[in-house]
């Protein structure tokens, strides 16, 4: 693979993302409406029911709408990554994925590519969310802006490549919307995004405390907390890489024409 | 390295031809889903400048075996090579071969005609001036220079084919695979499109064909049948109708294949 070539790829596939989403106007609006419903109304409801005691990596009591401005992150690059994938099944049912396939490049760069102009897209959103919730009069520190993006983009990318796996899986446009409830929601609401995971502890769903720290959007949620105020989690991190590995080798595999789980129907792509 | 390779790549693929190697090679090809085989050991040649139909009715296993070509899948077994490059150790020495008309549509309707291609000319990897002087060559070529900036949505069935063709010819493959290209075009767009693909033979394209429809088959040097997974006939329109003993080459066809196509 030329190095040149590469980047022309990449050019071209980040170009057509971008150009789609600059198209959707409704797809931009939407994924920074929904953040805002939770931190605006959500947040401003809720805001004396949980009370939020002091917790790493907060050093004073802080308002509610602080605490829930890392999970929104999360949930834009949530969203974005299934939307990804999303488009993934429509190219496939459109034929343009079969176009993309025929490019004389590993399958895995192709994907990859996909992911990154993925990826791109998602953390744009989340710094226009982070504007928005800072005109909203959310105080977060200006350093932690900085700080955030390797792990926006860490997270966004862990979250796409699980978009990519899920559009290996699912055939059909119609099943997207179950793949929703299943995926987004469940991963949403288990994790620290809303509250955090000492109270499930607290409550005595020993059982959900334990399934929401198997979640990698947990740590993803954490990884985009602490990295807001300066510092750096560790654990969080290396989770958030480790399943974005993971994640992104199954789905290659996937789309593999030796081993590829997609060869079993014979209507794919 | 990669520079490197990609020579001695440009070097096997001219030897390939010099030494009257055909462009498109395929052995012995096997591929089943579950159960049901839907090609049962295929074996075709396309040889540069040449213009092969492959002749099947709806089920035969065109598609699969198109699937196959355009590395989206591999072979169960039996061996595929474009240029020289087998597809499953090699795939994007072969990739980089071959040029496709898919028998769905795959431009987008909101991007316009040139910036389609330029997509394309990208996945190539063609540079910015290189990708431009082409692109004009290919729109020319089908007949649609002044439509480069019209949106594809605006261009009637026939013109998006087109469009498709020329894009298929930006990167200039060796070989040319159109896969049921015409479904969907009126008589006259039809004839254009086969009449092109004639005139890319004549240039020294490999064409590969796949049609229900005898008539474009007649065009064709060659005439491969295909019927449900395997090769019942493979040779120049004439003497396939003379083999059969029939009047026509639907004749010949629909006593192969037992009527199972109305062509």
């Amino acid at each position: 693979m030329k190095t040149s070539h590469a980047l022309l790829a990449l050019q071209a596939i980040a170009g057509r993302e971008i150009a789609k989403f600059v198209r959707q106007g409704g797809r931009f609006a939407s994924a920074l409406v929904r953040p805002l419903l939770w931190l605006v109304v959500f947040a401003a409801g809720f805001q004396n029911v949980f009370g939020v005691s002091i917790i790493p990596p907060y050093d004073t009591y802080i308002p509610y709408q602080v605490y829930i401005v890392p999970g929104l992150l999360g949930m834009v690059l949530l969203f974005n990554g299934m939307q990804s994938s999303l488009a993934m099944v429509y190219d496939r049912e459109m034929g343009m994925m079969r176009l993309l396939l025929t490019a004389p490049l590993p399958r895995w760069y192709l994907l990859f590519a996909k992911l990154l102009a993925g990826t791109l897209l998602s953390v744009l959103q989340a710094y226009v969310f982070l504007v928005i919730a800072a005109l909203f009069g959310v105080d977060l520190p200006w350093s932690g802006w900085l700080y955030a993006l390797p792990v926006l983009v860490l997270s966004g990318m862990m979250l796409g490549a699980l978009g990519l796996l899920l559009s290996v899986q699912v055939r059909q446009l119609e099943n997207f919307a179950g793949t929703m409830n299943f995926v987004i929601f469940p991963m949403f609401f288990l994790s620290p995004a809303l509250y955090p995971l000492w109270k499930l502890e607290e409550s005595g769903a020993a059982a959900i405390h334990v399934v929401a720290q198997w979640n990698p959007f947990t740590h993803a949620v954490e990884a985009i907390r602490f990295a807001l105020y300066g510092q750096f989690a560790g654990t969080s991190v290396a989770i958030v890489g480790g399943c974005l590995a993971l994640f992104f080798m199954l789905a290659a595999r996937g789309y593999d024409p030796q081993r590829g789980m997609l060869k079993k129907s014979g209507k794919a792509a | 390295m990669a520079e490197a390779m990609r020579e001695a790549a440009t070097q096997a693929t001219t030897a390939a031809i010099e030494a009257g190697v055909p462009l498109l090679e395929l052995h012995a090809v096997r591929k089943s889903y579950g159960p049901r085989e839907a090609l049962r050991g295929i074996s075709v040649a396309v040889a540069r400048g040449e213009f092969v139909a492959l002749l099947g009715p709806n089920g035969a296993g065109k598609s699969t075996l198109f699937q196959l070509l355009t590395g989206l899948f591999n072979a169960d077994g039996g061996r595929i090579a474009v240029c020289g490059h087998d597809i499953r150790d090699d795939p994007v020495g072969a990739l980089a071969g071959i040029g496709v008309v898919f028998q769905q549509a795959t431009l987008d309707l909101d991007l316009s005609v040139e910036a389609n291609l330029k997509f394309h000319a990208r996945l190539h990897g063609l540079g910015k001036r290189h990708a431009r002087e082409r692109i004009d060559d290919a729109l020319a070529r089908v007949g649609l220079a002044g439509r480069a900036s019209d949106p594809v949505r605006e261009l009637s069935g026939g013109n998006r084919r087109k469009v498709e063709l020329a894009r298929a010819l930006v990167h200039e493959p060796a070989v040319l695979l159109m896969d049921e290209a015409t479904v969907g075009l009126d008589p006259a767009s039809r004839r254009q499109l086969l009449d092109e693909v004639l005139r890319l033979r004549d240039r020294g394209v490999a064409v590969l064909w796949a049609t229900h429809l005898v008539d474009e088959a007649e065009a064709a040097d060659r005439v491969v049948v295909l019927h449900l997974g395997r090769v019942l006939a493979d040779g120049p329109p004439d003497a396939l109708v003379r083999a059969a003993g029939t009047a026509t080459l639907a004749e010949a066809f629909l006593q192969m294949t037992g009527g199972a196509g109305i062509a």
